[in-house]
């Protein structure tokens, strides 16, 4: 933590960053600040309670941000694959970043928690992450981690795909009939980075707005639509959700299809092209007549 | 979905939207015509420039506005009037089939074809065949009564 600190004093004092946007402590836990003045560098803290997808700051849908230029993020693996993601998009540049990274042994399901790990505590998206520690990084900080606790639950894709459609369709309307169509999911994401998404617009409206059954199925089948080969798989939907409809759940499966039929592993490599920008001659085409 | 019985399914007529490309499958339906081939009368074409241009939200509105079926429909893979429109329209369909249908859309609902300029028959055989298969699973009627609800 001391280490983070003097990085983040040193990055606002010789001006390689304006802002610094890791996590300070908050009423109910870390939350994410925005550190500006050298001297308000030890505000910032690091431990299993920072759950946040800060790499979401670097969206350059976030306007009020833009005018900082040079920022300063601390990452977390996962966290680097969406700053990896922005990049791969041409959506930040990669010199205008510098990623503080952070080792991770996992976080916590949400940062309202006490920071201790256990199978029932663990954030369900850090039980299959390969990384301890994210490649994408400027300055390498924190303690050696071991693997997060593995949390136990049913296979969730595997138990749909043994439904049938109808099954699949009734368990799906259950959890979208909660919907508020609040758009945290959106919000929080930090790949989504239309001007101006697909379900604002009136115009004609694809994309009914009112929280009915109709316009909630087609915003979530869209929204994963358009994550397909994006989502980093940070999770922040879910946890964003104040009715917990299991969002991840549907953008996990489009995950695994992606990596099933064109071979793409979401990583920190900016280098690596889009999925969804590309193709390739040979792709499988079976259901196509 | 709410068992039919033989009467409901007996009487029940497919309302089928077919997505085609101009420059192919359009033709190649305008073919089939122009060669007098039967056709199930079930299906209503809606021409776009490009496969390419098919966003999957398309199925879904046309699902939302009544449709039982779907066919999307385009040149053959290196046939593509704008070279490669065809082949980002594949892998777009392989992801938007695979998430439908974990969404509890029956896949069967939504055909995905290459249909050429010459090939007129198929496109008859696509029509037919898919309306069959729709006539069989019966009306979307989990989705109209997803409409219903208030």
């Amino acid at each position: 933590m001391q280490a983070l600190q003097e990085l983040a004093r040193k990055l606002l004092t010789d001006k390689t960053a304006n802002v610094v946007i890791g996590w300070g402590q908050g009423p109910r836990g870390p939350r994410p600040i925005f550190v500006t003045q050298p001297e308000h560098a030890d505000r910032l803290i690091f431990d299993t309670r920072c759950v946040h997808n800060l790499a979401t700051y670097l969206n350059p849908r976030r306007a009020h941000l833009v005018p900082f230029v040079k920022k300063a993020v601390v990452v977390k693996p996962c966290d680097a694959r969406a700053v990896a993601g922005l990049i791969r998009e041409t959506q930040v540049k990669r010199e205008d970043v510098v990623l503080i990274g952070m080792r991770c042994g996992g976080v916590v399901r949400d940062s309202d928690m006490d920071g201790k790990l256990t199978e029932a505590t663990v954030s369900p998206r850090c039980m299959d992450c390969p990384d301890r520690e994210p490649k994408l990084a400027d300055h390498l900080m924190g303690e050696e981690a071991s693997a997060p606790p593995k949390g136990k639950g049913p296979d969730m894709i595997a138990k749909l795909d043994a439904m049938s459609p109808a099954e699949r369709w009734e368990f799906w309307q259950k959890e979208l009939e909660r919907c508020v169509r609040c758009h945290a999911c959106r919000e929080v994401c930090p790949m989504c980075f239309c001007d101006r998404c697909i379900a604002d617009k009136s115009m004609p409206q694809w994309i009914e707005s009112s929280p009915h059954p109709r316009g909630n199925l087609s915003w979530q089948m869209t929204r994963v639509m358009h994550m397909a080969g994006r989502c980093v798989g940070c999770g922040e939907c879910t946890r964003a959700c104040p009715v917990d409809i299991p969002l991840g759940l549907i953008l996990r499966k489009m995950t695994q299809t992606v990596e099933e039929r064109f071979g793409y592993r979401v990583s920190d490599d900016p280098t690596v092209p889009a999925p969804m920008g590309a193709y390739r001659l040979d792709d499988k085409q079976e259901f196509i007549l | 979905m709410a068992a039919k019985t033989s009467t409901d399914k007996a009487s029940f007529k497919p309302r089928i939207a077919a997505f085609v490309c101009n420059w192919c499958t359009y033709t190649g339906a305008d073919l089939a015509g122009t060669s007098r081939l039967q056709m199930a009368p079930n299906v209503r074409i809606i021409r776009l420039p490009c496969t390419g241009r098919i966003d999957p939200l398309f199925i879904i509105k046309a699902f939302e506005r009544g449709a039982d079926g779907v066919i999307v429909s385009g040149c053959h893979p290196a046939d593509c009037h704008y070279t490669s429109g065809n082949y980002h329209a594949r892998r777009r369909f392989a992801v938007a089939r695979d998430v439908f249908g974990f969404m509890g859309i029956d896949p069967k609902r939504i055909t995905f074809s290459w249909v050429s300029a010459s090939e007129g028959g198929k496109w008859a055989e696509v029509v037919n065949d898919t309306t069959a298969r729709v006539q069989e699973l019966g009306p979307f009627s989990a989705y109209r009564e997803m409409e219903a609800r208030v």
